[in-house]
């Protein structure tokens, strides 16, 4: 009785989650297996694998999984994590000033909704934008970016907006280093590569894969900044799952088939979650 | 010795400012171009200072009532968090269970769960009861998608309150929801001001889950109107997007500031990020 009293507070909460969040994804497990359309059908029918066994089959997928992994690749695990790194590293050292402006620009990037965002870097990348007025500048060869590199431009895109988060993961990890372990290494005469390499990285490794987790898992979901950049065009070339699962549940009317995607999305969501649980596993 | 510090730091110095100098082109622009009476798409220093991007923007049509829709949207969903996260919090942090850990562990892995994947199944659920289109049916969905990430935050500034302050209210004859809301609450204002202001700004900012579950361009918070209004007309005013841009950030950059202010930088991670 106690106990059923004591949990109470709980209700609230625990509905709300059941409701809108556990019951989409059981329904998501149910349709990815059925052939719902938008329109004009009395009856989805459950068909098994056979959206998966579509998907596998169907080039514009196939190209939209390989471009979510170069996304991933390029814009989260090598950019926003090595920036962010970088930059920590960098705010250690530098003058107050200096590290308080960097700070609050990086951060002003990454709290801007994300629309707004995807607007910035539009007109950046664009043909008459300021990336190619650079270049003109300084005599080198400028181009459409979101014409012929829209992948590396939307990737561009989002190291600009993420790459605070991973700064102050890194920045608070720095931070906890005691003193004594640098100078130590210092007074051995170590350099500042070797002392990165072999006392600050092995110290915040931790710290390295609880990050890697959390942007690659932000970065799997990115929507709203490709799709007010480039729409996932010109003819696919930017398009990532969750752009490809959009448009075949919506523009094609194919919700079971861009379900079946969704699930698929969720499921890699799920693996990385889990590796994320067992890294954190002593705090909980 | 001192000189080589002092290269160090003008070394950190110049790699930051480099950094900073591309990180601010784009906000630049922004700034630069609502103010501009002729913008395109380039950073340039406008030939004078305008306010009729300000004034063409500031109609009922094209700011008011979206920004009014994001704060019916977003102060309702934030509310209905809140007040659900620090009821679930209370007991998680003041009982012992044994259900403790496996319902936190569950609602950790739900944080991470990328949610635009959810998005087909809930438009389809949603047009099944009736939610479709309705601010009732957005708000209630804003408040599940950003509730595990808000109970963990929660619980977290929870277990920093001492449990010996409730224990007098107790034998006071107090029951637990008055020394939560009299006691608790109150000692762990800031960490209710963060979870408040961090799920307002995500909701804010949010496009995927109003695109898809509002359709009456009525209800349109600022995030999809201003991709209507802009994006799908055929010749862009660039300063006034721009200036539209300003006016619907303002609110979250400011939110963080001050937040960020009284609790220090990095203030969103404190309880969660703990690698």
């Amino acid at each position: 009785m106690r106990t059923i009293s004591r949990a109470l507070p709980l209700t609230p909460a625990v509905v709300l989650l059941l409701l809108f969040l556990a019951g989409p994804i059981a329904y998501c497990a149910y349709i990815a297996f059925t052939d719902l359309q938008l329109t004009g059908q009395a009856e989805e029918s459950f068909i098994g694998f056979e959206n998966f066994r579509t998907a596998f089959g169907d080039e514009a997928f196939l190209n939209a999984v390989w471009l979510t992994l170069v996304f991933t690749v390029v814009s989260a695990l090598i950019g926003q994590n090595t920036l962010g790194l970088a930059l920590a590293a960098l705010m250690q050292r530098a003058s107050k000033p200096i590290r308080t402006l960097t700070g609050g620009i990086v951060i002003a990037a990454w709290v801007l909704p994300e629309v707004v965002a995807g607007f910035l870097l539009y007109a950046f990348f664009r043909r008459e934008g300021t990336l190619n007025a650079i270049l003109d500048w300084l005599h080198l060869p400028s181009q459409n970016w979101l014409f012929t590199l829209p992948i590396l431009a939307v990737s561009f895109a989002n190291v600009w907006r993420g790459t605070a988060f991973s700064m102050l993961v890194y920045s608070a990890a720095l931070n906890e280093i005691p003193k004594e372990i640098t100078e130590a290494a210092e007074v051995d005469g170590a350099g500042g590569w070797r002392r990165m390499w072999h006392i600050t990285l092995p110290m915040i490794r931790r710290s390295i894969s609880t990050n890697l987790m959390l942007i690659t898992l932000q970065t799997l979901s990115v929507f709203g900044l490709i799709w007010v950049m480039t729409r996932g065009g010109p003819g696919g070339k930017s398009q990532t799952l969750p752009l490809f699962m959009y448009e075949e549940a919506f523009q094609k009317s194919m919700i079971g088939y861009g379900t079946a995607v969704a699930l698929l999305l969720l499921v890699v969501g799920s693996l990385f979650s889990v590796v994320y649980l067992r890294l954190l596993r002593t705090e909980v | 010795m001192r000189s080589r510090s002092t290269t160090r730091r003008l070394a950190a110095d110049t790699g930051l400012l480099a950094v900073a100098a591309a990180f601010v082109l784009p906000l630049a622009w922004v700034v630069l171009s609502a103010l501009d009476p002729r913008a395109d798409l380039r950073v340039k220093v406008p030939g004078g200072v305008t306010w009729d991007n300000f004034d063409a923007v500031l109609t009922e049509e094209i700011t008011f009532t979206p920004l009014l829709n994001s704060l019916l949207l977003c102060g309702g969903g934030t509310l209905l968090t809140v007040a659900c996260a620090a009821l679930a919090a209370y007991p998680l942090s003041r009982f012992r269970s044994r259900l403790n850990r496996p319902f936190l562990l569950t609602i950790l892995f739900a944080t991470c769960l990328p949610i635009t994947a959810v998005m087909v199944p809930v438009y389809a659920l949603f047009v099944q009861v009736n939610l479709i289109d309705t601010m009732q049916g957005t708000i209630f969905f804003f408040a599940a998608s950003q509730l595990p990430f808000a109970i963990w935050l929660m619980k977290n500034f929870m277990d920093g309150v001492p449990k010996e302050l409730e224990e007098a209210a107790w034998t006071d004859g107090a029951s637990s929801f008055q020394s939560l809301l009299r006691i608790v609450l109150p000692l762990m204002g800031p960490g209710v001001a963060v979870v408040t202001v961090f799920s307002f700004v995500m909701m804010w900012g949010n496009f995927f889950v109003p695109f898809m579950l509002l359709l009456t361009p009525d209800q349109m918070p600022a995030a999809v109107s201003i991709n209507e209004f802009f994006g799908n007309r055929g010749t862009v005013v660039y300063g006034q997007l721009a200036a539209f841009s300003v006016i619907y950030s303002t609110p979250v950059i400011l939110l963080y500031v001050v937040v960020a202010r009284r609790l220090g930088g990095g203030f969103a991670l404190g309880g969660a990020v703990k690698g």
